[in-house]
């Protein structure tokens, strides 16, 4: 039996997604498909798998995101389905445990990738924003004034990225001590 | 520091690529010799040997296929050097961990 579920995560909280997946599979309840804030499920064993999330560098069909995916496959992940740049990926329990990143510097460099997202779409809204401003006050065009979404979606953004940061910033510090 | 110090996965990946390897047969390579302490997980390895083949410390061994995930490895004379002076670095660490505890006890 298949299950949609539709549930907004944000990026900065992948970690949080990745929990609820996880939770669902130990239920019986394995992810099988993604779309925008739509999650496809079919029935398992409960805690038959477990799941990761990644943000990819490139998109999802260019050639070396294939590769990267066609390498996890060997290593015994499944790529069940991705958004954009964003790659879900599980593991049969039975197979061991399933991690991405086995050090700090990589998961680092994970929360870097994300962060750069964030900040750009961050940054878009927010000129969008100021463009739109100039515009109404040269022209008094009001329509423009729908950009006060474009600075909402910058907040917002702005306090994902805080969010995100303070996690990297804890892996910086244990860094310091360990690998 | 004109020496700074290689990370556990980069150590082991340069040990193990003393023979021709693919990225698989790193990963098994790397848990087998240290006895299932290191567990290189796929994406932290894959990040090191594209940084590695940058590094020019291996490089990919020209294969019958373009997949790079059949493709194997191996360490180059710069590799080599890299693990040479991280032995160096190593052992004196231990030489001094070992002298100061000594006398402590």
């Amino acid at each position: 039996m298949r299950k949609i579920i539709h549930k907004v995560f944000f990026a900065w909280d992948f970690d949080k997604e990745e929990k609820w997946l996880n939770e669902l599979a130990a239920k019986g309840l394995s992810l099988i498909g993604v779309g925008l804030f739509r999650y496809e499920f079919e029935e398992t064993l409960p805690g038959e798998y477990s799941y990761k999330l990644e943000l990819l560098e490139k998109n999802i069909n260019h050639p070396e995101s294939q590769q990267y995916l066609a390498f996890l496959e060997e290593t015994g992940a499944e790529h069940v389905g991705s958004w954009i740049r964003w790659a879900y990926l599980r593991k049969k329990r039975s197979e061991g445990e399933f991690e991405l990143f086995s050090d700090n510097a990589s998961r680092a460099k994970h929360l870097v990738r994300i962060l750069t997202l964030i900040g750009v779409i961050g940054a878009l809204n927010l000129l969008a924003f100021f463009y739109n401003l100039t515009i109404f006050f040269i022209f008094h065009n009001s329509v423009s004034l729908f950009s006060l979404l474009n600075l909402l979606l910058a907040l917002l953004f702005t306090f994902g990225f805080i969010r995100l940061w303070r996690k990297r910033k804890k892996l910086k510090t244990e860094q310091s001590l360990f690998e | 520091m004109s020496n700074p110090a290689l990370t556990e996965a980069v150590f082991y990946i340069l040990l193990s690529l003393m023979q021709p390897m693919h990225g698989y047969g790193i990963m098994q390579n790397v848990e087998e010799l240290s006895g299932g302490r290191v567990k290189l997980a796929a994406g932290t390895l894959y990040g090191a040997i594209a940084t590695l083949l940058e590094k020019g410390w291996i490089t990919a061994l020209p294969g019958p296929s373009d997949n790079r995930n059949k493709k194997e490895y191996q360490i180059t004379e710069n590799g080599k050097q890299a693990v040479q002076s991280e032995l160096l670095r190593l052992q004196e660490l231990l030489n001094n961990g070992k002298r100061i505890t000594e006398g402590l006890k």
